[in-house]
């Protein structure tokens, strides 16, 4: 029997209203492509290009529990930001993000990451060194590739010390579409 | 890694594991929900069925961190929406009496006749009836729902059944 889109959608309000959920997701359409974008009880939790929902929800509920559910209403604040950054009005998130699940020196690298500002750009090293460990480059390389919430923690504003772009989980072309967008390029 | 865990193996060891899991509950739920909306029809009408139907799928939320394993969950789905039915069964048998009926206004419901049929019943005897005719609910469901023993109902209802005919008679 088809469940009719207003019930389905009743539901999904009320599962998130009631506080009964782990993780609340939907899609974002934006300019860099549809991203997925998850919410927790204690803030963003996932951004994700390309999303394959079915790999995703395994990952999220794995992590954060398995009430997850597709249910607009949490991540309305991040996708209203995603839209003002898109549209070049906005030049920081305020957001609380969820990183739980990110160790200790990857979580020192995402804090400093959060600092860098909008149109700027920094290195590995230079992230290396601000999170403790001067000579960890490449493994900042790989808290960057692993970065659970790019765009927000912006990891595309990381570049190699010789100023290549170098790399970018969502692909380069969306790294140099984002650092035109900030006028970076 | 023993040594005859050859990829096939591998691949059937992960199938089964994500088998028993639990699965994240959007998938959970896109696969209960459709069997869960055509119980709650069968059972309570089109009007009753959409609010039954939320119901389930909060209380399926409530408990899912409690679920040991991913076996089962249409069964488990089910069980769920038939207790809801019953709640929502029970009270409109308090409430009916002095309700119109809403339902009536979208389509006729087959328990209509039998609301009418049993009008006249003392109270418990004709919960009963209509709970056993109306709803299709075991005597077991039944003694729950009115707050007695599944024998309690069946007495109540074959009571009930017998006063009908005795007036259909007369």
């Amino acid at each position: 029997m088809t469940v009719s889109p207003e019930l389905d959608a009743s539901f999904r309000d009320a599962a998130a209203a009631e506080g009964l959920l782990d993780v609340a997701y939907d899609f974002a359409d934006t300019p860099v492509g549809r991203l997925l974008v998850a919410v927790t009880d204690r803030g963003l939790c996932e951004i994700s290009y390309d999303p394959e929902p079915e790999r995703e929800l395994d990952q999220l509920a794995r992590g954060f529990g398995a009430r997850v559910l597709r249910s607009p209403r949490p991540t309305d604040e991040a996708r209203r930001q995603l839209d003002e950054y898109f549209a070049g009005s906005r030049r920081s998130f305020e957001l609380p993000v969820d990183l739980r699940l990110a160790r200790e020196f990857g979580r020192a690298v995402l804090d400093e990451l959060a600092r860098v500002p909008y149109g700027e750009l920094t290195t590995y090293g230079a992230l290396a060194a601000k999170a403790g460990r001067p000579r960890a480059a490449r493994a900042v390389g790989t808290v960057m590739n692993r970065n659970p919430v790019p765009i927000v923690l912006p990891c595309h504003r990381v570049v190699g010390s010789t100023g290549a772009l170098t790399g970018y989980a969502g692909g380069l072309d969306r790294k140099r579409a984002l650092l035109e967008l900030e006028g970076a390029l | 890694m023993a040594p005859d865990l050859t990829p096939d193996r591998m691949t059937a060891f992960v199938g089964m594991m994500e088998a028993v899991s639990v699965p994240p509950f959007e998938r959970f739920y896109e696969e209960q929900k459709g069997p869960v909306l055509a119980q709650l029809r069968r059972l309570l009408g089109r009007h009753d069925a959409d609010d039954a139907f939320q119901e389930t799928f909060l209380r399926a939320l409530r408990a899912y961190p409690s679920l040991e394993h991913g076996r089962h969950l249409r069964a488990w789905a089910l069980t769920i929406a038939r207790n809801v039915a019953i709640d929502t069964a029970r009270r409109r048998v308090v409430t009916s009496a002095d309700v119109p009926d809403l339902e009536s206004v979208d389509e006729p419901l087959p328990y209509e006749e039998l609301r009418r049929l049993t009008a006249d019943l003392p109270e418990k005897e004709r919960a009963a009836v209509f709970l056993r005719y109306g709803y299709d609910l075991s005597y077991e469901e039944i003694g729950d729902a009115l707050g007695s023993s599944g024998e309690a109902a069946r007495q109540a209802t074959s009571s009930g059944v017998r006063r009908l005919r005795r007036k259909e008679l007369s």
